[in-house]
């Protein structure tokens, strides 16, 4: 009997959200074909955080690999959780922004170029504030831009999870990879309590956050593509499938008509029950070709 | 500060449009008119707050899931008027922000029906209408922040603010930044004094090469006819000052002031550059 019959599936799995932002965005490509622009040894780091006495990184948090998924023109652009929360600062927005302008540029001359992001992210840097919030919006403007060309695929596997001014980046994405410990939101659960009240939203509640914000819910309710199990694996499988797809009949950001009939029909005299709004909503907006449900 | 936010916004609206109702099916936070302006009829859209919104968490001005998807569906309306009448983009239609926002809604309900992908939606179609070649201008009248500013405001390719105290463009309110930089409000604004990118000041924002034009006005609360020529020949210039750019958001990194305090930005950029051409 060989292990692989005798091992279970799940001991031999390899995680993806124990990687790190640099090993994430290496799994997903096709072996020896990527090559990292401006890493850690280029030492583009933030001016703004040694003023303020914290220490930046030599990459920004941000990790650009230019490269191959399935033999397609890919750039993986990955966000390191580990580093300030993933926030976004002027250096990371901008490694961002640049690599997405270059296979926008790149698409248009006849070498059609897809960007994978990798979000863990809690939003804007706020010690580069108005700097980090820019940061998003020139990243909006990029994907937007490429979107014209070619897919824009967002992966958030957790643990950090995609808030803030990013998950407009996300909404903004051709297709939403999520696994089950990954979460996606404006605002996080703490914002809302300190701005809004304990009785709004207690932050304490982890059944409540993922109930909401969680990837099996994003999924079930449309917003989000596809649910996957943490395995590196798997991903790049999803993430491959995606690439050779490309891009969608219509992004669900531009379907301001349907979402805005279901925002007028819902019941706001209370809290609206997350699993009302799978049965609602879910399913039947998806314009994803490939949508297979969950990948298990 | 402003007894209210959005009340500014409200009267600035009034004053450049001469109207103040919402347009049929849209919720009374979201104004939007169709003006002359020079040669132009220009689209303006202000978000104002509306104490008897459907969300709770939207009452006082707040960008929430109705304000973002009227936003989207009014701007991608002049869009789909340009494409289908109009095929020259040279004389597409400006599309004007105003803007006094406070922040995104903060609630559990707007969680739940997913706001990001309302605010998405409000966003592209700023973007979209930029990348078509209808002038963007966003004129910052009190705040514009965080979520409300990338929604309401952020994508245009020119962007005006009054020159005045109570003007505030930031990622995030002070008492709440404090709290999560465990800093004090104190410390905040001290390191705003010294570090541009955290200053609640419209002056130093102003440095980091983002603005457009700072626009000096005399008491902005109560728009004296005097004034609201002045702010209309500024919009009439900021239309035709787009209107002979890129439709891109480039002008936010070759700006001087934006040479000077964005050379982290414009390095980053450059290296990544380089560093393609040879992958």
């Amino acid at each position: 009997m060989s292990y692989a019959t005798v091992i279970p599936e799940f001991v031999l799995r390899q995680s993806f959200i124990e990687l790190d932002a640099r090993a994430r965005a290496q799994s997903l490509m096709d072996p020896g074909s990527w090559r990292e622009l401006v890493g850690p040894f280029d030492r583009i780091e933030s001016p703004w955080l040694p003023e303020q006495g914290i220490a930046p990184q030599f990459d920004d948090g941000c990790v650009v690999l230019k490269g191959a998924i399935a033999g397609k023109a890919t750039v993986v652009i990955a966000l390191e959780g580990g580093f300030q929360a993933g926030s976004m600062g002027e250096v990371s927005g901008a490694k961002m922004a640049a690599a997405l302008d270059l296979a926008t540029r790149d698409s248009q001359n006849g070498k059609k170029t897809v960007a994978v992001l990798l979000l863990e992210t809690g939003g804007v840097r706020l010690q580069e504030a108005n700097l980090g919030l820019n940061a998003i919006a020139e990243v909006m403007a990029s994907i937007l831009a490429l979107r014209q060309h070619a897919p824009v695929i967002t992966v958030i596997a957790g643990t950090v999870g995609c808030f803030g001014g990013m998950a407009l980046a996300a909404g903004l994405s051709s297709y939403i990879v999520m696994t089950p410990e990954a979460r996606l939101g404006l605002n996080g659960p703490e914002v809302i309590e300190q701005e809004s009240g304990i009785e709004e939203f207690d932050s304490s509640d982890r059944a409540l956050i993922w109930a909401i914000n969680g990837g099996e819910q994003r999924v079930a309710m449309g917003v989000a593509d596809e649910l996957v199990l943490d395995d590196a694996q798997k991903i790049a499988a999803i993430v491959r499938s995606h690439v050779e797809a490309g891009l969608p009949a219509v992004h669900r950001s531009q379907q301001v008509d349907l979402y805005r009939e279901r925002i007028r029909a819902l019941d706001t005299s209370r809290q609206i029950d997350p699993l009302t709004l799978r049965e609602t909503w879910g399913g039947k907006t998806t314009v994803s070709k490939t949508r297979k449900g969950v990948t298990r | 500060m402003s007894i209210q936010v959005g009340l500014r916004g409200k009267a600035w609206f009034e004053a450049l449009t001469g109207k103040n109702s919402p347009m049929a099916g849209d919720p009374d936070s979201v104004l939007t008119a169709d003006v002359k302006i020079g040669e132009d009829t220009a689209r303006f859209l202000c978000v104002v707050p509306n104490p008897q919104a459907r969300f709770p968490c939207a009452r006082r001005g707040e960008v929430g899931l109705e304000e973002a998807y009227t936003l989207a569906a009014r701007v991608n309306e002049v869009i789909e008027q340009n494409t289908s009448a109009d095929k020259q983009p040279i004389s597409a239609r400006p599309i004007i922000a105003i803007v006094d926002v406070k922040s995104q809604a903060y609630g559990r309900r707007e969680e739940t029906a997913a706001i990001f992908l309302a605010c998405a939606t409000a966003a592209e179609a700023y973007a979209s209408a930029r990348m078509k070649g209808h002038p963007v201008i966003t004129l910052v009248v009190g705040q514009a922040i965080s979520g409300g500013f990338l929604t309401h405001g952020y994508q245009a390719n020119r962007i005006l603010a009054f020159d005045d105290s109570d003007v505030v463009i930031h990622a995030m309110h002070k008492e709440a930044a404090a709290r999560i930089t465990l800093r004090t409000v104190a410390e905040l604004d001290r390191l705003g004094h010294e570090i541009a990118p955290l200053s609640y000041d419209v002056r130093d924002y102003a440095k980091l090469g983002l603005l457009h034009k700072l626009l000096h006005v005399e008491d902005p609360d109560k728009p004296a006819q005097a004034t609201v020529t002045q702010v209309q020949k500024e919009l009439i210039d900021a239309v035709a000052d787009a209107r002979a750019g890129s439709t891109d958001l480039g002008n936010r990194l070759t700006s001087k002031a934006a040479r000077e305090t964005r050379k982290a930005s414009v390095a980053a950029r450059a290296h990544i550059e380089e560093q393609w051409m040879k992958a």
